[in-house]
């Protein structure tokens, strides 16, 4: 007996030790990251020193350094107004276009549909030099509303998608029940089908918020001066100067910069799982 | 539509009726809402195509008057060394990056799959690097990989397996393609396992049940049930970041650039040096047209292989 309960164990056990390979992979660049951001000038550009621990104790000079000498409050705040409008726009035009499409039949269905996504497999790179002069002749070049405008075209047809897939789920019936007591269509969609939908809507916000948060080359592209750019762009471009690189303030900025997505991303992590593989799989 | 207009019916009469009874019609419903969509992927993607086609047969220069030259930029970027070098990288890139994302991410998913303690928390590790932002992880990246301080080559040569001072990875050609790859699989390792792992948890258990008893080593189950059962979901995975990596700009701009002399340019990273620093527009919408081939060919591929199932 003994050795039957010790079997699945040692195989547990081997299974760890297999994914050590692969979890030191996806870690050990934000470990490394959040390390460098946080030594001294000193010991960073000692080369005796080992670069895997932090030996002369931790500062936090390169953060005080980030967050005064530099505008990264202002991209900041630019990305979270950006993210912030982005997703609403595009959840709630993706709500109701996925709606039509998962659920009533009218002339061209079918082909906007497949247009939804085709879209969704446009890179942003492919479109991003036309539209900066679409940009450009709108007159918001260097603006960030330039970003609140242009998201949406990789944000709705993502969102459509997904949610298509939930509506899809929520059985007609119940929306028929409600109408035939009265409702109208649209009250059914808002009392019925789409609380039933949350864990979807979920979804599409985060992603959304994510991908939005993440954009980059279209930032880059778009805006310049340092009061309209994102976290990002700013932290790529702004903090490097000629071939000088401050090491340690770039990393505090790379760590600073993904702080609101990890948070996002602890508390909501099903829902990211759940949503990475649906986009894709349904 | 008569089903749309006969439930209109059974409706009670009320105020502000007529509306409503035109909302409830699901012919005019259904484009209603679909209009703010079509609005801004009209105006903002096809627009923008359409323009993309046009810039691209143009001799368009920032801030100059264009004229149409056809298809004289297409045909000009192969006489340019940078562009050739693209072309052959972008497949060099692309080919390698999906296989070993494919490749780790099936055995990534297989071991996921397993009994696991803190299973979650594993999978939300796994999956990190897909959701922070690229551009700055990428900076992470490009730190581990300097010249002088690469952390990468300190444990290389601390455990034995380089010899000082170790590659200078992105300042030599193969060296800096190899970095490049090595951060593209980084981040797209997570959706490939994570996806796949979705696949294989919908394999019903009976399948390896009826294997175990016919014998089946757990290699053959491997080959004979998993990876049949899996192709579909494999075949979504591989098209979806085909096109993604083949058009990947966020990685090669921060790492690299491009260089060293070009080795590491791909279509989108060459397209905005040529279009924007250097001006020329049209050359560079035309180098971000070549990347329509293989979107074209994905998207073929994926209605008429993958969504024929679900339709």
């Amino acid at each position: 007996m003994a050795t039957v309960q010790r079997r699945p164990v040692a195989r547990r056990v081997m299974m760890h030790l297999l994914l050590l390979p692969f979890l030191i992979f996806a870690l050990f660049p934000f470990y490394h990251m959040a390390l460098t951001s946080l030594k001294t000038d000193r010991e960073l550009y000692d080369r005796a020193s080992v670069p895997l621990i932090i030996s002369q104790g931790p500062t936090l000079d390169h953060y005080t350094k980030l967050l005064w000498d530099t505008a990264f409050l202002t991209w900041t705040k630019n990305s979270l107004m950006v993210t912030l409008l982005a997703t609403t726009v595009s959840v709630v035009v993706g709500t109701i276009a996925a709606y039509a499409l998962a659920r009533l039949k009218f002339f061209g269905v079918a082909s906007f549909g497949t247009g939804i996504f085709v879209t969704y497999l446009v890179p942003t790179s492919l479109l991003f030099l036309p539209l900066a002069q679409v940009v450009n002749w709108l007159g918001l070049a260097d603006s960030k509303w330039a970003l609140i405008v242009t998201y949406p075209t990789f944000l709705i047809p993502f969102c459509t998608w997904l949610l298509m897939g939930y509506f899809r789920t929520v059985p007609k019936e119940v929306e028929e029940c409600a109408m035939v007591d009265g409702a109208t269509r649209v009250q059914a969609l808002f009392r019925i089908v789409l609380p039933i939908a949350i864990p979807g809507l979920v979804c599409a916000v985060l992603f959304a918020f994510t991908l939005s948060w993440n954009e980059f080359i279209y930032a880059l592209t778009f805006t310049s001066s340092s009061d309209e750019i994102t976290a990002s762009v700013g932290v790529t471009s702004e903090l490097i100067r000629g071939d000088i690189y401050f090491w340690g303030s770039l990393m505090a900025g790379a760590v600073l910069g993904s702080v609101p997505i990890v948070i996002l991303y602890v508390f909501f992590l099903d829902y990211y799982v759940s949503g990475l593989t649906a986009g894709a799989v349904k | 539509m008569a089903i749309g207009s006969a439930r209109v019916a059974t409706v009670p009469p009320r105020r502000g009726v007529r509306v409503r009874e035109l909302l409830d019609q699901e012919r005019l419903l259904g484009p209603a809402f679909v209009t703010p969509a079509l609005l801004f992927l009209g105006l903002l993607v096809a627009y923008p195509f359409a323009m993309a086609m046009y810039m691209a047969m143009s001799n368009s220069f920032i801030g100059r008057p264009s004229h149409f030259i056809g298809l004289q930029n297409f045909v000009a970027l192969w006489s340019s060394d940078a562009f050739r070098q693209t072309f052959q990288n972008a497949f060099v890139f692309t080919g390698v990056a999906v296989v070993f994302k494919l490749v780790l991410g099936i055995s990534l998913a297989l071991l996921l799959n397993q009994q696991l303690w803190l299973k979650r928390t594993i999978r939300g590790a796994v999956l990190l690097p897909w959701v922070i932002p690229t551009a700055l992880s990428t900076l992470g990246w490009w730190w581990m990989f300097d010249s002088l301080y690469s952390v990468v080559n300190w444990t290389g040569i601390n455990a034995g397996l380089l010899d000082p001072p170790g590659p200078n990875w992105l300042g030599q050609k193969y060296y800096a393609m190899t970095a490049v790859i090595t951060v593209n699989v980084w981040r797209g390792l997570p959706f490939f396992a994570i996806t796949i792992l979705a696949g294989l948890v919908s394999i019903p258990k009976e399948l390896y049940e009826a294997a175990e008893a016919d014998g089946a080593s757990p290699m053959a189950q491997f080959w004979h049930v998993t990876l049949p059962l899996l192709k579909p979901v494999l075949a979504i995975v591989v098209l979806f970041s085909t096109i993604f990596t083949f058009s990947d700009f966020n990685i090669v701009y921060v790492l690299t650039h491009g260089g060293p002399i070009n080795s590491t340019h791909l279509f989108a990273t060459l397209a905005r040096q040529v279009g924007l620093e250097s001006g020329q527009l049209g050359q560079g919408a035309a180098i971000s047209l070549y990347l329509f081939p293989v979107l074209v060919f994905v998207v073929w591929a994926q209605l008429r292989f993958v969504r024929k199932q679900t339709y």
